[in-house]
């Protein structure tokens, strides 16, 4: 016997009333959960996707397109961009290192994407089996691509044209097929949707008019002036790139850079909108709960009324009955609270096994983010709160005037 | 024993209360009789420590009520004092067991499940002990609140019209009970009643006159 065993009691009593309570708080915190999960997440993986990338190159468009399109593997590419001007720009100063990709095909809905083994070093992606590309059509296959395809070392696939599946423009590269040479283990990041190959692959699938017959010499053979690719991914040589390089480029090249950084943070701008109207209607949930919370708990204290003087009676102190008022409203809330943070990892998970079957960025349920402290916090200070009033009403009990009342 | 010196109780400064000197040995059993509005109620709950007396000193057990503080009062009234109530007011959401348990936890007493079962079997409801107080008869609900009143051992049992909605056999009977727990427990026993069928039970007879 002690305060919660009173307050549980009484709970117990309430039940529909309960029940209505911690659904109402929980279905906020856990609205609030989904999003603190799925936006955190989105927003990692985003910037794992980009780190370590300062700029992207490519051919005169969008800024955003160039990188959803590059980095993310998302939207389609802006066009393409000539491998001499690309080759000019790696030897300018201010230039670390660039990452060449060429984008053109797709087998079975995943990208193709031509580029060097610097890309494969750049997200710190390890073989789990085979080797990386040393010749033109030669494939290594991202996790999740191996896992979803079911391709096996040295098993053989053609591209189809176009960056996805399913539009149409789907025409079957029949005369060059891929070989599979190697497949990378999970990094959590774009590599693991994408099959890689070397650049000159995509040259020898497209070259089909020069009749290249020695694909191994496609990038001697072809000439450089045909050349070409989707984009470039930069790093900085100086800090002063930041301010000098992309103007230079824009204006003194047909290609066009963008800032990962610039313009993800823009893309959250964008998203955020959304989050935050429904992050307000979680709140208002919240706020709802805690008013029903509120009543809940004064229609109890009117209802007790006879059960607070007796137990003053029965020697509590008006600081214990104000305690038992504050200690139900903050277990009340703190079922909530319980309830909805499960219920939001549920639903961050089913939501994520939705995303997956559109392959879209993976999102899990089961991971714990620290902000959902804060949560449980929000959700007990509602709880208090609600039963301030109430707690103080129990503490002023006249005991003697509600006995004789009674 | 207790003591009442010189004890006026006013509401909104009209006296519904006046003892001008009332003594009573431990253990001894008293009858407070008097009209409505003499002041029954009101001292009953002056001597529950539920209610300051306007003027007055009272002491109980070689304790001066008026000198102590509230949170003393409470523990003093938690485990010195038991009240039956004509409604019982059995908390209703805890069970028969857990209403003796909840006296013994507010008065700041170890939870002593031995004494519980002891003083409902007294009673003869130890089979109700893990009942709801809404599944009991009134009988029943009765001996579970005299039960609640005595499980701390009190030096004072205090009840206020025990008797007044209850036939002849059910009156002797909710007489006897209050009459053999306080004297299992040494408690004085005060009933304040306007049940005149008790007058005749009881030898100790304190009358409240109306006041004017």
């Amino acid at each position: 016997m002690n305060l919660a065993t009173v307050s549980l009691a009484y709970l117990r009593a309430r039940a529909l009333s309960t029940a209505l309570n911690v659904l109402l708080l929980a279905l906020g915190i856990a609205t609030i959960t989904l999003l603190l999960l799925a936006t955190s997440q989105l927003e990692e993986r985003m910037q794992r996707d980009a780190r370590g990338i300062d700029l992207v190159v490519g051919a005169k468009g969008s800024p955003m397109q160039i990188i959803l399109s590059s980095i993310y593997q998302l939207d389609v590419p802006t066009g393409n961009v000539s491998w001499k001007q690309a080759q000019e720009l790696a030897r300018h100063r201010m230039v670390k290192k660039v990452i060449p990709l060429a984008l053109a095909d797709n087998y079975r809905g995943h990208r193709i994407v031509g580029t060097n083994h610097d890309y494969v070093a750049h997200y710190n992606a390890r073989l789990a089996q085979g080797r990386l590309w040393q010749a033109p059509l030669e494939a290594v296959l991202g996790a999740e691509i191996a896992a979803q395809t079911g391709l096996a070392m040295g098993a053989t696939f053609v591209g189809a044209h176009g960056m996805g599946a399913g539009e149409g423009e789907g025409v079957m590269h029949e005369t060059h097929s891929y070989r599979v040479v190697g497949v990378l283990a999970p990094t959590g990041t774009v590599v693991d949707r994408v099959v890689l190959t070397d650049v000159a692959s995509v040259w020898a699938v497209h070259a089909d008019q020069y009749d290249i017959k020695d694909v191994a010499r496609v990038a001697e053979l072809m000439p450089d002036d045909e050349k070409e690719l989707t984009a470039l991914l930069i790093q900085y040589a100086s800090p002063l790139a930041v301010a000098m390089l992309p103007r230079y480029i824009n204006q003194n090249s047909a290609m066009q850079a963008a800032s990962p950084a610039y313009e993800t943070a823009r893309l959250f701008t964008i998203i955020g909108v959304g989050v935050d109207v429904l992050r307000a209607f979680a709140l208002v949930l919240i706020i709802a709960a805690g008013l029903s919370v509120f009543i809940a708990l004064y229609n109890a204290l009117l209802e007790r009324r006879y059960d607070l003087a007796v137990m003053r009676t029965l020697g509590a102190s008006p600081g214990k009955l104000m305690a038992l008022m504050l200690f139900e409203g903050a277990l009340l809330a703190g079922i909530g609270a319980a309830l909805g943070l499960a219920l939001g990892h549920v639903l961050t998970e089913a939501l994520g096994y939705a995303f997956k079957a559109a392959k879209q960025v993976a999102v899990t349920g089961w991971t714990w983010h620290n902000s959902e402290i804060w949560l449980i916090v929000l959700a007990l200070a509602v709880g208090v709160v609600a039963a301030l009033l109430p707690a103080w009403r129990a503490y002023r009990t006249d005991i003697a005037g509600t006995l004789a009342r009674g | 024993m207790f003591e009442l010196r010189e004890l006026r109780h006013a509401y909104d400064s009209a006296d519904v209360l006046s003892v001008a000197a009332w003594q009573v040995e431990q253990g001894s059993q008293w009858l407070v009789l008097g009209p409505s509005g003499s002041g029954k109620t009101t001292l009953l709950h002056i001597l529950a420590g539920i209610l300051k007396p306007t003027a007055g000193r009272i002491s109980i057990a070689g304790q001066d009520l008026t000198a102590l503080r509230p949170a003393e009062l409470d523990r003093f009234r938690g485990q010195r004092i038991g009240i039956v109530l004509q409604r019982l007011h059995l908390v209703p959401s805890l069970t028969v067991m857990n209403n003796l348990s909840l006296a013994q936890y507010l008065a700041g007493l170890p939870q002593d499940g031995a004494r519980v079962r002891e003083v409902l079997t007294s009673l003869d409801v130890a089979g109700k002990a893990g009942a709801y107080p809404h599944e009991l008869s009134f009988g029943q609900a009765q001996r579970v609140a005299v039960a609640r009143a005595v499980v701390n051992r009190p030096k004072l049992l205090l009840t206020d019209e025990p008797t007044s909605n209850l036939d002849d056999a059910r009156c002797a009977q909710a007489y006897g009970l209050l009459e053999s727990q306080a004297r299992a427990c040494g408690a004085t026993l005060v009933i304040a009643t306007h049940d005149q069928r008790i007058k005749a039970r009881m030898s100790n007879h304190y009358e409240l006159k109306a006041q004017p």
